[in-house]
Parts: C-alpha cells; sequence; structure tokens
C-alpha cells in the first residue's frame, strides 16, 4: 500500500512516499518558499524520487492543522483534490501529533508548539513512548499552558522551531523540567504523517468532499460579531 | 483548434467552476455564492471566504464536470484564476487546479480576473475587434481596448475607489443591507426626482475615474440633513448618486469609442448588471450606431465559465502555467500575445 504524505501546516514543508511503512522518499524542507509556490512541485518531485506516478497511490495523508490558517489551507486544497479525483482515502493527521511524533524515543512528556502570535501558542501533550495523547490540540496562551504544565512535575520535551521564541518564559516557569528537543527533529515530516494516518481506518472516497482543516480557532471577523451579539 | 476546458474561480466569495468549448460554448456552469454568509459582516470577510472555498472546491468541480457529462480524459487543460483577488481565496482554486492537472496530466493555464469577465462577453456572440470594455465592479473601473485577442490596452481606469465599492459605501450611509448595488439601483428607478451630486469628469481628456468625491459628497449630504433635522429621502439620495455614476462611465466610454473607431463596445463585471447603467449604455451606443453588449446578469457576476473563455485564447496561443503557479492578488491585465 503506497501513501502519499503531505504536511504544509506551517512554515517548514514536507512530502513523502511510504510503502507498506517505508519511507521511499521524504522532502522536508523550511526555506522560506510559500507553500502556494512549493507544495505541488514538491509532490511532484518526491513522486519521481519515489519512482511512482499519481495513479499509483493508494491513498494519501494529510497533516491537517492546527497551524498556519493559508498553510493548512493549501495542504488540505490538494490533499482533497488529489483524494477525490484519484478517489482514493484521505486521512487528516494533527499537526501537533506528527511533531510530537518525531520526539517518540523520549520517555517523558512530549510538548508541540506552534506559534500562534499574540503570546499564544497550537499545542497538545503526548505521552513519550507511547504517542498516547494527555492533553488535545488547543489553541491556548503560553502562560496557560506553563501553569498546565507545571501541575504535571514531569519533565517535558518541548518540540517545533517556534519553540526558541517561548523558551525563555517556558524555562522561567518549569526550570529543569522544560527540556528542549534536539533542532535536528524540530521540522514535522511527512513520513510521520503517513505512520499516524496508517493506524486509522481509512476513509470512503465520499467522505472527502467535507473533509476541512482544523484550525482550532474561529475566523477573527466571526469572534469579534459573536462578542457584538452579546453586548 | 478543438478544447475542452476545465475552468475554477475563486478570487473572491464565489467558488465557481465550468467546463468551455472552443472559448465559446458552455457546457457546464456552476456556481455556489457565499453571499449569505458574509451579509453579517455587511462586506466578504477575507478568512471566511477561504474556509468556504476549502469546504465547496471539490464538490463544485465535481458537478460541473458531472453536468458536463465528462471525465478527467475529455479534457484539453485547466484553467484558473491567477488573479487580482484575495490571495487566501485565490490560492485554493489554484491549488486544486495545480492538483487536479497533475493527477491528470493536463496543461494549466493561469489567467487574469479581468480578461475573464471580458470574454464572458464571448460566450454570447463573438467578440469583434478593435473592440472596448468598460469593466465594472467591486474591485474595479477600467476602460480597457482590444485591438486582438489577448490583447488589452489599459485606457483609463479609477484613481481611488472602484464604482461598486462607491455602491456599497453608499448602501451603508443609506442603511441597506449588503451588498448594496441593487438597492440603489432598484431605489433609484423608483425615484421621481434627484439630489444633485457633482460629476468628477477629472482633466480634460483623461479616460480616468474617481468616485471618492462623489462618495463624499452622498456623505456630507447626509451629514447636512442630519444636522439640521432633515430627513433624508433615500431614494432621491441614491438616483442623484447612480445619475452622476453613470453619466460619467457612459460619457467616457463613448468618447473613447469615438476616439479608437471600435467595432463593439461591451460591459463587464458585476457593477454592469445594474440596470441604469446598462439602459444608459444601450441608448448611448445604439444612437451612436455601435454595437453594444453586455452579458446575462449570471455571466456578469463571478464565475468560472468566463474564465474558461479566455483561458481559451490564452491555449490557443501557447500560454501556459506550470506547478509553482501562485496567486497574484495585484496581478496587472497584461497583452498574452
Amino acid at each position: 500500500m503506497i501513501y502519499l504524505g503531505i504536511e504544509t501546516a506551517n512554515a517548514p514543508l514536507s512530502v513523502a512516499v511510504v510503502e507498506d511503512g517505508n519511507v521511499i522518499a521524504e522532502i522536508v524542507q523550511n526555506n522560506k518558499v510559500t507553500h502556494s509556490n512549493g507544495a505541488m512541485p514538491a509532490v511532484e518531485e518526491v513522486l519521481q524520487k519515489a519512482k511512482i506516478t499519481a495513479a499509483q497511490i493508494d491513498a494519501i495523508a494529510v497533516s491537517q492543522g492546527p497551524g498556519s490558517y493559508t498553510g493548512v489551507r493549501i495542504g488540505v486544497t490538494i490533499a482533497k483534490t488529489l483524494a477525490w479525483t484519484l478517489q482514493k482515502p484521505l486521512i487528516g493527521v494533527s499537526s501537533l501529533q506528527a511533531l510530537a511524533a518525531n520526539a517518540s524515543l523520549y520517555s517523558g512528556l512530549i510538548c508541540p508548539l506552534v506559534d500562534a502570535r499574540r503570546q499564544h501558542v497550537y499545542t497538545a501533550l503526548y505521552e513519550g513512548l507511547t504517542l498516547e495523547e494527555i492533553m488535545v490540540d488547543t489553541h491556548e496562551s503560553i502562560d496557560d499552558l506553563c501553569i498546565k504544565l507545571k501541575a504535571f512535575a514531569r519533565p517535558v520535551m518541548f518540540v517545533g522551531t517556534d519553540v526558541d521564541k517561548y523558551w525563555e518564559t517556558i524555562e522561567a516557569q518549569l526550570g529543569h523540567l522544560a527540556i528542549r528537543a534536539p533542532r535536528a527533529i524540530d521540522l514535522p515530516r511527512a513520513s510521520q504523517v503517513v505512520h499516524i494516518a496508517m493506524a486509522q481506518p481509512l476513509s470512503t472516497v465520499e467522505a472527502t468532499h467535507h473533509f476541512v482543516p482544523q484550525y482550532k480557532r474561529i475566523a477573527e471577523a466571526e469572534a469579534n460579531w459573536l462578542k457584538e451579539q452579546k453586548k | 483548434m478543438e478544447t475542452y476546458i476545465l475552468a475554477i474561480e475563486t478570487s473572491c466569495d464565489e467558488t465557481a467552476a465550468a467546463v468551455i468549448k472552443n472559448g465559446t460554448d458552455i457546457i457546464s456552469n456552476v456556481v455556489s455564492s457565499q453571499i449569505d454568509s458574509h451579509k453579517r459582516f455587511g462586506g466578504v470577510v477575507p478568512e471566511i471566504a477561504s474556509r468556504h472555498h476549502v469546504e465547496q472546491i471539490t464538490i463544485v468541480i465535481e458537478e460541473a464536470l458531472a453536468k458536463a457529462n465528462m471525465t478527467p480524459n475529455d479534457l484539453t487543460a485547466v484553467a484558473v484564476t491567477e488573479g487580482p483577488g484575495l490571495v487566501g481565496a485565490l490560492l485554493i482554486g489554484i491549488n486544486a487546479a495545480k492538483a487536479f492537472a497533475f493527477a491528470h496530466g493536463l496543461p494549466i493555464v493561469g489567467t487574469h480576473h479581468i480578461a475573464g469577465h471580458i470574454y464572458a462577453n464571448n460566450l454570447v456572440q463573438p467578440m469583434e475587434f478593435p473592440l472596448l470594455a468598460l469593466v465594472v465592479s467591486g474591485g474595479h473601473t477600467e476602460i480597457v481596448l482590444m485591438k486582438e485577442h489577448g490583447h488589452f490596452e489599459l485606457i483609463g481606469e479609477t484613481r481611488d475607489d472602484a464604482a461598486g465599492e462607491a455602491y456599497d459605501k453608499v448602501a451603508r450611509v443609506l442603511n441597506l443591507p449588503y451588498p448594496g448595488g441593487p438597492h440603489i439601483d432598484r431605489l433609484a428607478h423608483e425615484a421621481d426626482e434627484a439630489v444633485k451630486f457633482p460629476r468628477i469628469w477629472l482633466e480634460e481628456g483623461s479616460y480616468d475615474f474617481s468616485f471618492s468625491g462623489l462618495k463624499s459628497a452622498v456623505i456630507n449630504y447626509k451629514h447636512n440633513m442630519d444636522q439640521r433635522g432633515e430627513e433624508i429621502i433615500p431614494a432621491h439620495v441614491a438616483k442623484g448618486f447612480q445619475d452622476s455614476v453613470v453619466e460619467v462611465l457612459t460619457a467616457k466610454t463613448l468618447r473613447a469609442a469615438r476616439e479608437f473607431g471600435v467595432k463593439q463596445v461591451i460591459a463587464a463585471g458585476g457593477v454592469s448588471a445594474n440596470k441604469g447603467l446598462r439602459t444608459s449604455l444601450e441608448e448611448t451606443f445604439a444612437q451612436e450606431g455601435i454595437p453594444f453588449y453586455v452579458p446575462p446578469l449570471h455571466l456578469c457576476t463571478d464565475n468560472a465559465a468566463m474564465i474558461g473563455a479566455a483561458a481559451h485564447y490564452m491555449f490557443v496561443a501557447g500560454v501556459r502555467g506550470n506547478m509553482a503557479m501562485n496567486g497574484r492578488p495585484g496581478m496587472e491585465l497584461k497583452t498574452w500575445v
């Protein structure tokens, strides 16, 4: 079974071809090329490297968010269009779980972290080794996150390119319990997206039309409108 | 060359797909409008538009193919609006188009949204050159001269607000629901009197437009009336405003048509659905003896059929996009031949 994996939820880009669990080819980059510019050429390139055609893909796995609205939408749009038109199953995976999977050899807690601006992050919490979900994907302030993590009184490994931005706060709050993941595993990998997807049931092709990003936040205009209504 | 082009358009708040034969025949034309989702915000919210596009995109493309009774193998190429428009919205259509084209090994053509609006006319009767196009929409007010297919010369454009933008703002002053254009048009039609507002002609001989002064005049009028404790009569304001817009648009288009000796004048874009403008242009060019055309309403507003019509001539001229195609929110209308 051949999977195409797509990960464009944040600034880094990754695409991979995974056959029966083996990674055949993978592209991972964080070079400031926009996803609209770079994602489809990367899909084309990774299939070439894996020596397969689009028609040979058996299923598509995509990082469904949360993350950059536009980034998530580009990955989801490409994935759902390919899945629909090639009539293949489409599986969505949490962008945070995919990032946490990079650190899965760690035995403490794993906290994937993505900057959502204004001192807020997209984050979750996983148990090391098993990748069991401890805290679901959420959007919250870095201060609230630190308070929650402190309550566990266990070492936490932080993973992601945006960790550095908040490291001072994290270290001040958690002290020696805060562990910075090695930078080599900061970039999300489409092969991880596929591996997580492989543990999930295959979707029906009809479900593809209704596949949408997991933003974890309502649009700002909508939030403001709701606030107005309450007044 | 016979072509069947699957066209996709997501530049603003309509998710649209169509199959067009030879740049002239509509085989299918599907538009999913989001207008109800944006109404409560009083205008199009880009983030919400993008979210809707990603929900609708494959459904709309599938419906366009199903209505055309076609499979990807029957297609010659895929066309998509590359710009101008809301960047987040454009990106959905562009990435869907690229993924679809890649999956089936089809060539892709990136089309200019305004070229599409102009080519909507080609779906009704053949365009004849030289041709003058008056493009009026929420984002554009332009006079374009075309000497042949794919040749565009910008003769005049707005220096501030687009005509449609001015309509929306005046509608807000009059407390009319969004989108305000049709309401102003209706009120103006019903009115027997008009408030006198200025005509903004700019310097002698210019084909450019300016609507921000007119918009301010309407706002000032309302403000002065409020200060005096008098009620405005919305229909009279609507007629006064529309009369000014229509008179300037008609007069400049007529002068340009004469100067360039065109064989055809066409109107395009959402505001060309406006009855007051249509009637004025029809009467003026009937008197002048120059054929004037405006597409039916459903081809004036955003749609993918018009993108497919323009893309046919681009495709025949050898224009091709590639997998790196990006959204171009500020894309200029350039000659492709």
